[in-house]
Order: structure tokens, then C-alpha cells, then sequence
């Protein structure tokens, strides 16, 4: 199996090293990781889970809009980025694994490398402090 | 294949009494396959090395992981440049939005050297790497973007069924004492897996490099588990500090051996050492 990209590992040791939610992806749109505030979302830890694929965590933390109606995966910023290759910000809503409703803003931008190659995208989720 | 090291030492090159031992020329090593050569590297370590009983009419090809000043600070004396009759190739990294050329022309320009880059008699052409694939002669070359600040490469070099891996500059994991456990995420993974010889930065001790992180350099303990994660058959530690005399090198050494065990041996780099791969 192949090294990661360079600019891929630093954006992993990057948001080791932050306190809100980070995924990363690969150009297919795979989570090749997600830090331990993300898991929150998720219900579920990377040890456990290891790669995802993307029908896999673009519905496992049911988005929705703010009148409630599911968010489709293509909308969501970081499927935007993958797809687009350019930055992308979006507020909806998610349910917690406790039930609750949060409304978040997911900001996702492309990862470009030295070699000028799309290796992937990031995206950071902000908690905003709106709970119903 | 046969690797000589010319220069270990890193950051600046010392010429003091107590810096003898392991060398005070910065990196450079040799690799040499019969009557083929590849530079690595060019720091002051180059400059020590005797062109004048190698075939002129050969190519020369210098490799340069990345142009911090220890790594090319030999490259203005490096005696064949100046041979207009000579071919010359320096391979270095890409990924800047400045060429290569200019990149080393900043340095090979005055006000710090007198000779311009393009002035330089043998007209060396200059190329660029990334994650790259190249052959040169017998030596089949393999580079990749590694943990350094600055565009950095690490390079694997195989050749009549060996293979060495120079890594001399890397911080795998920036402000942490261990690996990710998966071998994919880590820096520079597939250039040593299973290499023959790993010659790799080891700057400092454990408790040192906590206070120098983000500097791009290793502990002894992050390089030896490195080679131990990529199954490396020995391995060198390399790019010493210039601020730790040889016995204080010495006892670091013997310390952090007297602590761990590894299923390969480790040394440390001495200048002048030809290694037998």
C-alpha cells in the first residue's frame, strides 16, 4: 500500500491537532480520516471504522435543511470540493447521536500539492450555538 | 554498491578539535556502482571529494534533497561546474512556484557567490523532481515529497539488487514522540520499506527535539522506529548537530542504545566511511 501524499499527512497531523471536526478525503471522496471531534458526528471512532466510503458518511449523520428535508451528499461542501476541485461553505442541520439537533457550518476547501495534483479535500465543522 | 559518506554533519559545518570523529562537513554522500556515481547532496562534504581520478568524460549527477544552505553550500566549489567539457545533471526538488534554477541561482548568485549560475562553465542543466521515477546509468532512482519545511525530497536508490534510502532531513510526525501506526501515513514510508541501508536524520534526543519542533529533524528514537516500521536492514543515524561534540554524540549514543533494541544494527554517520550495500 502506498504512502499517503505529503500534503494529505500534515492535514491528518493538523487536525490531530484541533478541537472541532475535521474530515479528510480522497479525490474519490473516500474519509481516509477524521479527528476524534468528528467522531462525535459520526457515533463512531477511526480505530474502529478506519476508511469510509462516501455513501457511507455523507448519510451517517442525516443533514438536513433547515425545514428538515435531507440534504443530498452532492450539496454537501466537502462532495462539492471533491467534485469541483474549489472551496465550499454550507450551514444545515444535524441530529447528535443523543437525538439532538445542531445546527452546523462545514467549510471544505481542495488540497493541491507541489506536484500541482488534487490529492484530496478538507473540511472543518463549525458548531453554531443554535440548539432546539 | 558502495556508499561513501563525504559530509554528516548538519546545519553548519565545524571544524573544531572535538567535531572530528564523526565529521564536520555538512551532507553529501557518494553512491558508487563500478565505474558509476551519483552525488547526493551537496553540502560542504562535496567539496572533499576527489573528482580528479574519476573518467571526465563521464556524466556527473548531483542530487540535492533541498536547498536549505547545508545541503548546497559545497556545490559553488564543486570542482567539475567549472569544467566547460564536463556534462553535469542536478536533480532537485520541484513544487515551488520558482523554478529550480532560480532557486539555486539566489545562492549561486552574488552578493553570495561571485559566479552566477548560468556563467558556470559546464552549463549544468538542472531538473526537477517530485514523486518521481528516473534512471541514471545503473541507478534506478525513486524520489518523493517528504516532512521538511521547504520543498524536500527523500530519495531511494536501487541498483544491482540493493537499495539505499537517504533521508538525511525529516520530522515524520511534527511535535509527537510516535508514529501513526498505519504505515500509509507516514512520511517517506515507501522510500525505506525494506530497504538494505537507511541513512536518516537523528539529530536529537527525545527530550531536545520537544523543544525544536517544527525544525524538520528527528530524534534518535522517531528515526530508529521509522526504520523499524519500514523493516530496514541497517540503519545510520545521520545529520548531527553541530552543537554536540563527539562525545557528547557518543554517550547520546551509547545511552539511547543501552535503553532499546532493535532487530537491526544502528551506527552512527562518520565522515570518510565507505559502506558496502
Amino acid at each position: 500500500m502506498s504512502s499517503r501524499a505529503i500534503e494529505i499527512i500534515l492535514s491528518r497531523q493538523l487536525a490531530d491537532c484541533l478541537n472541532v471536526p475535521v474530515f479528510l478525503v480522497d479525490p474519490k471522496g473516500n474519509l481516509m480520516f477524521y479527528n476524534a471531534p468528528a467522531e462525535g458526528l459520526l457515533g463512531r471512532r477511526f480505530e474502529e471504522t478506519g476508511e469510509m466510503p462516501m455513501e457511507m458518511w455523507s448519510t451517517a449523520f442525516f443533514p438536513t435543511d433547515e425545514d428538515g428535508n435531507a440534504v443530498p451528499p452532492e450539496q454537501l461542501p466537502l462532495v462539492t470540493s471533491i467534485q469541483k476541485h474549489v472551496p465550499a461553505h454550507k450551514t444545515f442541520w444535524v441530529k447528535s447521536f443523543d437525538g439532538r439537533s445542531i445546527q452546523i457550518s462545514v467549510t471544505a476547501i481542495p488540497i493541491i500539492g507541489r506536484d500541482q495534483e488534487f490529492v484530496g479535500a478538507i473540511a472543518i465543522f463549525w458548531d453554531n450555538p443554535i440548539d432546539i | 554498491m558502495k556508499v561513501i559518506l563525504h559530509g554528516t554533519r548538519g546545519a553548519y559545518p565545524t571544524s573544531t578539535p572535538a567535531n572530528q570523529k564523526y565529521g564536520g562537513d555538512t551532507p553529501c554522500i557518494e553512491v558508487v556502482h563500478e565505474d558509476e556515481r551519483l552525488i547526493i547532496d551537496a553540502g560542504t562534504g562535496i567539496i572533499g571529494i576527489d573528482f580528479d581520478k574519476y573518467d571526465p568524460k563521464k556524466r556527473l549527477d548531483i542530487l540535492l534533497t533541498h536547498l536549505h544552505m547545508d545541503h548546497i553550500q559545497g556545490l559553488g566549489f564543486c570542482k567539475p561546474l567549472f569544467d566547460p567539457n564536463r556534462e553535469i545533471h542536478i536533480w532537485g526538488p520541484g513544487g515551488s512556484i520558482y523554478p529550480l534554477q532560480t532557486r539555486l541561482t539566489r545562492f549561486l548568485s552574488p552578493p553570495l557567490f561571485p559566479v552566477i549560475l548560468r556563467d558556470i562553465p559546464s552549463q549544468p542543466k538542472i531538473h526537477e523532481l517530485g514523486r518521481s521515477k528516473i534512471e541514471i546509468g545503473s541507478f534506478k532512482v525513486s524520489s518523493a515529497f517528504i516532512i521538511h519545511p521547504g520543498p524536500t525530497l527523500g530519495y531511494r536508490i536501487a541498483c544491482g539488487g540493493k537499495t539505499l534510502t537517504y533521508i538525511p532531513d525529516h520530522e515524520p510526525m511534527i511535535g509527537q514522540l510516535e508514529l501513526y501506526k498505519e504505515d500509509q501515513w507516514i512520511s517517506g514510508f515507501d522510500l525505506a520499506f525494506e530497504t538494505d541501508l537507511l541513512i536518516h536524520d537523528s539529530q536529537y534526543e527525545s527530550d531536545e527535539y520537544m523543544k525544536k519542533i517544527g525544525w524538520g529533524h528527528s530524534s534518535m528514537q522517531i528515526c530508529s522506529e521509522f526504520a523499524s516500521r519500514t523493516k530496514t536492514g541497517r540503519l545510520i543515524f545521520f545529520h548531527h548537530d553541530p552543537a554536540h561534540d563527539d562525545d557528547y554524540r557518543t554517550k547520546a549514543f551509547e545511552s539511547f542504545m543501552a535503553k532499546n533494541s532493535f532487530d537491526f544494527p544502528i551506527e552512527l554517520a562518520v565522515q570518510g566511511k565507505e559502506i558496502e550495500v
